[in-house]
C-alpha cells in the first residue's frame, strides 16, 4: 500500500468500480476509496443473504483483484488539505495524494417531511433496500413502498425477496406520466426487458399512480399510513413504510474541491465535459454525481473518466454515444417521475423537518436564509449537517442548501488532531 | 450463503447475527427504538445508507456510531436509547 | 430623512445590548444591520461568561457585567447554564501562581476557590493523569450568544426601534447615510466589531481569527468550562499565532473545543494546521475524546483594539458619534455593562464604574 496514488477514485458503485478498472488497465497505480464495508455501492450494496447478481460480482471482483488497485474500505474523505484527502477509517487516518482524481460519489434519497414520518419503521426506499440487504428482519411483515421513480420496484423486490409483504407500490407520478414513458421505452430494448423482470417478479404487488402518502399514524413505531390516490385516501395498516422522491447527487467533497456545480431544480450536481473533467484541473466526475443517470450511465461515465484519468482519450471517446444514449434514457425517467406540487404541501406547520435537532417547518418562518435559520433555531446545525432538511428545504423551495464546510463528515478527533494519522510513503 | 453467527449484546440482551449484518439490523431484531430524538421521540434507521445519521447508538462504549455502517461483531455492546 | 435619538450600526451583541438599554431608557433608537441578527463574532463565540483578571479595567466591566447577566438566567434563547469555569494548572509553577490570582479576584468581588490534584480529578473524571490542581470560578456561565442578540433586538423592536436592513455606507453631519441613500438623522452609534474602521478609520483594529470545533450529543464527559492557566498566555500574547486549551460543555452534551490565535489571516477558512494544533493540545488535557466524532468547524475574528481594551464612548473627531467596539475574546461577557457605559455617558448620567480605561480618546492622545 501507498499513499501516493496515479489516479485516486472516491466511491466505488458502478461508476468508481469502473474509473478504476479502466484506469488500472492502462498501468496506472490506483487507489479507490469507499465509506461502505463492501464494494458495489447502493445500487449492487452486498446481500447477507443472496447472492449479488451476476453483472455485480463480475464488476467488483474484476476491480478488486487488479493488482494494480489497491481496495481501501471503510475510508471515508474528511477534508481537503494541501492537494490531497485527508481520510480516516475505524482504526486510523492517512493523507491520500493523487495525480488526478476521480469523484464517483454517487447519490443519497430525497427525503421529503410528512406528518409522521420520523417514526420508527419508516425509510427511505432506497433507505430499506439498504438495510434489508444488511439482514434488516423483514420476514412477514406488511410493507408499503411509497415515494416516486425506478427504485420504488427495486425496493420492492428487494423487500419480497426478503420475504415481506408488500401491500403496494405508491407512485407520485401521475398513470399518463408512466403510460407515456412506458411506450418509450422501445428505444432501450435492454430497459424495457429489465422492467419486464422487475414486473415479473412483483407479481400481486398493486402499482397505484398519482398516489401519495399523506400522513404515517403510531405511537413509538408505525401502525398505519394514509395514501391520497385518485380512489381518495385510503387507511392501510402496516409495519414497515420505505418512502423516497428520487436521488440527489453526493456534492458535497466536489464542492468543497471548488468544482463547479450546476442545479437540476433545486439540487446541485457536477458539471462535466466530454471526457468527465469538472472545472478543476486534474478533477475528474462521474455517475450520479454529475446529475441522476442510473447505473448503466455511472458504469459507461466512470470507464471514461478512468480512460481519461489515465491519459488515454481514444479509449474515452469510443464510450461517448453509448454514454449519450444512456442520459438519453435517464433525462426521460426524471421527466416522467417530476414531482408533483402536492408533494411540497406535505409537511405541515408542525410538522419536523430538521430531524436531528427536532425543527418544526413553522419555526423557520420568517427566515430568510438557511443560516439566519439555523442560528436561531438549529435546523441544520445536527450531525446530519443538513444533509436531509436542507436538501428537503431546497425542495419545497424555502432556502438554498448552504456550502459544505469542513468536515464532510463527522470524523473522529483524532483524526483533525493528526494524532493517529499512519504515514505510508513507500510504495 | 451460510455466514457464521455471531453473538452480541443490545441493552443486555444477546442477540444473533450473520456475519456482514449490520448492527442496525441486528437492533431492529430486537427493538425499533434506536435512540431518543432530542424532544424524546423515538427514532429508528431511515436512510440505512449513513447519510441521516437517525440510526446512531452506543457501541462498545462510544456513543453516536451510526448502527447502518457498522458490521456486527462478536462479543460487541450495544446501548439503544430506553 | 428619518430621526431618531440614537442610530446604532451593527446588531451583534453589543450593538443588541446597547438597543436594549437605549430603548428601555426611552431612547427612539434605530438599528442598523444587513446580515443575520448576532451573525458575526456573536455567532462564532463560545459564549463563556469568564472574569479574567490579568487587567483591573477588564476585570472590574466583566465583574460588573456578570452581575447584569444574572437576569438572564431563565431566559430560554440564553440558554444559561451555570457550570463554572476551572482553571487547570499543569504543573507545580501554574499551581502556585494560584493565591495571587484569587487576590485578584476577590478584590474585584468574585468569588474563586483553589482546587487541589484530587478534587480536580474528582469534579472532571477525565482529565489526562498528571495536573496539578486548578481554581475553580463557580458562579461562571455560558450562554448562547445568538439567542440573546435577538432577544435583546426584539426587546428594543417591542419598544419601538426600528431595523433597517441596509449597510450603513457613510457617516456625515446629520448622522448616517444608508447603502439604499436613504439618510438616518440624530447621534449614531457604531458597533460593528472588526468593520468599524470602514466608518472610523481614526481608530485602529485588527482581527484576530479564532477556530472552534463542536462534537456530536456526549452528556457527562465534561462538566465544567475548562481552561488551562496558560490561557491567558495565549489570549493576551502578541504572538502570531497560539492555541491553549479551552472545552466547554453545553447545555445540548456537545463539547465545544477551542481555542486558536492567528494574526494575519484575513479570510474565514478553515486552518487544518490551526486545527491540528488545538486538537492536539485538547487531547493532552482530555485523551478520552480522541474517538468522538467533531460535527462541525468553525472560524470567527475577535475585533481587538491598540490596547485590547474595548472602545467605549465618543468618537474622536465626530461630536455626534460614539462606539462600542474592539472587546476582542469578551464581547459577550461584557456586552451587557458596555451597553451600560455607554448609554449612561450619552445621557450624561454617572457610570457604575471608572469609563476612563475604555474612552476611544486615548487613541488619539
Amino acid at each position: 500500500m501507498t499513499d501516493r496514488y496515479d489516479v485516486l477514485v472516491v466511491g466505488a458503485g458502478p461508476a468508481g468500480l469502473a474509473a478504476a478498472h479502466a484506469a488500472a488497465s492502462h498501468g496506472a497505480r490506483v487507489g479507490l476509496i469507499d465509506e461502505q464495508m463492501t464494494a458495489g455501492g447502493q445500487v449492487w450494496r452486498q446481500d447477507v443473504q443472496h447472492a449479488s447478481p451476476a453483472l455485480a460480482r463480475r464488476s467488483i471482483g474484476r476491480t478488486l483483484d487488479h493488482p494494480a488497485i489497491d481496495w481501501l474500505a471503510q475510508t471515508r474523505v474528511v477534508t481537503v488539505e494541501d492537494g490531497g484527502l485527508l481520510v480516516e477509517d475505524p482504526r486510523r487516518a492517512r493523507r491520500l495524494h493523487y495525480q488526478t482524481l476521480v469523484l464517483a460519489t454517487g447519490a443519497r434519497e430525497l427525503l421529503l417531511p410528512f406528518p409522521g414520518w420520523t417514526l420508527p419503521g419508516i425509510t427511505g426506499a432506497g433507505g430499506l433496500q439498504a438495510l434489508a440487504k444488511q439482514g434488516w428482519p423483514l420476514a412477514g411483515r406488511r410493507v408499503v413502498i411509497a415515494g416516486s421513480g425506478p427504485l420504488l420496484l427495486a425496493a420492492a423486490a428487494t423487500a419480497k425477496r426478503h420475504g415481506a409483504h408488500v401491500l403496494g407500490i405508491y407512485e407520485q407520478s401521475s398513470t399518463e406520466n408512466i403510460q407515456r414513458f412506458a411506450r418509450s421505452l422501445w428505444r432501450w430494448p435492454a430497459k424495457a426487458v429489465q422492467a419486464m423482470g422487475l414486473r415479473a417478479q412483483l407479481a400481486g404487488v398493486p402499482y397505484r399512480c398519482g398516489s401519495v402518502v399523506r400522513r404515517a399514524h403510531g405511537e413509538t413505531e408505525l401502525h398505519a399510513v394514509d395514501v391520497d390516490g385518485p380512489r381518495g385516501i385510503e387507511h392501510i395498516a402496516c409495519d414497515q413504510l420505505a418512502v423516497g422522491y428520487g436521488l440527489l447527487a453526493n456534492v458535497e467533497l466536489a464542492q468543497s474541491l471548488g468544482c463547479t456545480l450546476q442545479l437540476q431544480g433545486a439540487h446541485a450536481y457536477v458539471d462535466t465535459d466530454r471526457y468527465q473533467r469538472t472545472s478543476v484541473d486534474g478533477i475528474y466526475a462521474a455517475g450520479e454525481l454529475c446529475g441522476i443517470g442510473g447505473r448503466d450511465t455511472a458504469r459507461i461515465e466512470g470507464a471514461i473518466a478512468g480512460h481519461a484519468a489515465a491519459g488515454k482519450t481514444a479509449d474515452a471517446d469510443r464510450l461517448l454515444q453509448s454514454r449519450q444514449h444512456a442520459r438519453h434514457f435517464a433525462d426521460a425517467l426524471n421527466q416522467c417521475f417530476a414531482l408533483d406540487p402536492r408533494v411540497h404541501a406535505l409537511a405541515q406547520p408542525d410538522t419536523l423537518v430538521c430531524r436531528c435537532e427536532d425543527v418544526s417547518l413553522s419555526a423557520l418562518d420568517g427566515y430568510m436564509d438557511a443560516r439566519s435559520a439555523k442560528l436561531a433555531t438549529r435546523c441544520g446545525m445536527g450531525a446530519c449537517q443538513g444533509r436531509i432538511c436542507g436538501s428537503a428545504l431546497a425542495e419545497l423551495g424555502r432556502f438554498p442548501r448552504s456550502g459544505q464546510r469542513p468536515p464532510l463528515f463527522p470524523a473522529r478527533l483524532s483524526t483533525l488532531a493528526g494524532t493517529n494519522l499512519s504515514s505510508i510513503n513507500k510504495p | 450463503m451460510n455466514a457464521p453467527l455471531i453473538r452480541l449484546q443490545i441493552n443486555g440482551c444477546t442477540v444473533e447475527a450473520r456475519a456482514g449484518t449490520s448492527v442496525a439490523a441486528a437492533i431492529a431484531q430486537h427493538s425499533l427504538i434506536f435512540r431518543r430524538s432530542t424532544t424524546g421521540q423515538p427514532r429508528a434507521a431511515f436512510c440505512g445508507m449513513g447519510v441521516c445519521f437517525e440510526c446512531r447508538v452506543a457501541i462498545d462504549g462510544i456513543g453516536q456510531r451510526r448502527a447502518c455502517m457498522v458490521p456486527v461483531r462478536e462479543g460487541m455492546q450495544v446501548s439503544c436509547d430506553d | 430623512m428619518k430621526s431618531h435619538d440614537l442610530i446604532i450600526v451593527g446588531a451583534g451583541i453589543v450593538g443588541a445590548a446597547c438597543a436594549d438599554y437605549a430603548s428601555a431608557e426611552g431612547l427612539r433608537v434605530a438599528i442598523v444591520e444587513p446580515g443575520p441578527i448576532g451573525g458575526g463574532a456573536t455567532a462564532a463565540a463560545m459564549g463563556h461568561l469568564v472574569a479574567m483578571d490579568d487587567d483591573p479595567a477588564e476585570l472590574a466591566l466583566a465583574h460588573y457585567s456578570l452581575g447584569l447577566w444574572e437576569a438572564f438566567v431563565d431566559l430560554p434563547q440564553a440558554e444559561y447554564s451555570r457550570c463554572g469555569t476551572l482553571w487547570i494548572a499543569s504543573n507545580q509553577a501554574d499551581y502556585a501562581r494560584i493565591p495571587d490570582k484569587l487576590a485578584r479576584l476577590a478584590a474585584a468581588g468574585v468569588h474563586a476557590e483553589q482546587v487541589d490534584a484530587e478534587q480536580l480529578y474528582r469534579l472532571e473524571p477525565a482529565l489526562a493523569a498528571g495536573l496539578a490542581g486548578g481554581m475553580r470560578v463557580p458562579g461562571e456561565a455560558v450562554v448562547y450568544p445568538p439567542g440573546v442578540a435577538q432577544y435583546l433586538i426584539g426587546q428594543a423592536m417591542a419598544r419601538g426601534a426600528q431595523l433597517y436592513r441596509q449597510r450603513a455606507h457613510q457617516l456625515n453631519s446629520g448622522g448616517v447615510r444608508l447603502s439604499d441613500n436613504t439618510q438616518l438623522s440624530g447621534n449614531v452609534l457604531i458597533a460593528t466589531g472588526c468593520a468599524l474602521p470602514q466608518l472610523l478609520p481614526q481608530l485602529p483594529m485588527r482581527s484576530r481569527k479564532g477556530h472552534l470545533v463542536i462534537t456530536d450529543r456526549h452528556p457527562g464527559l465534561v462538566h465544567h468550562q475548562l481552561l488551562e492557566l496558560g490561557y491567558a498566555d495565549s489570549a493576551h500574547g502578541s504572538d502570531d499565532s497560539s492555541v491553549a486549551f479551552n472545552v466547554q460543555p453545553r447545555p445540548t452534551g456537545q463539547i465545544l473545543i477551542g481555542s486558536s490565535r492567528e494574526y494575519g489571516s484575513e479570510t474565514a477558512d478553515i486552518s487544518m494546521t490551526m486545527v491540528r494544533r488545538m486538537l492536539a493540545r485538547t487531547l493532552q488535557f482530555l485523551p478520552g475524546l480522541s474517538e468522538l466524532d467533531a460535527i462541525r468547524i468553525w472560524t470567527g475574528f475577535r475585533p481587538v483594539s491598540v490596547d485590547g481594551l474595548p472602545y467605549l464612548g465618543r468618537a474622536p473627531q465626530h461630536a455626534n458619534v460614539w462606539v462600542a467596539a474592539g472587546h476582542e475574546g469578551l464581547g459577550v461577557t461584557t456586552s451587557l455593562g458596555s451597553a451600560r457605559i455607554l448609554i449612561d455617558q450619552l445621557l450624561g448620567r454617572a457610570t457604575a464604574i471608572d469609563p476612563r480605561p475604555y474612552d476611544p480618546m486615548r487613541v488619539a492622545a
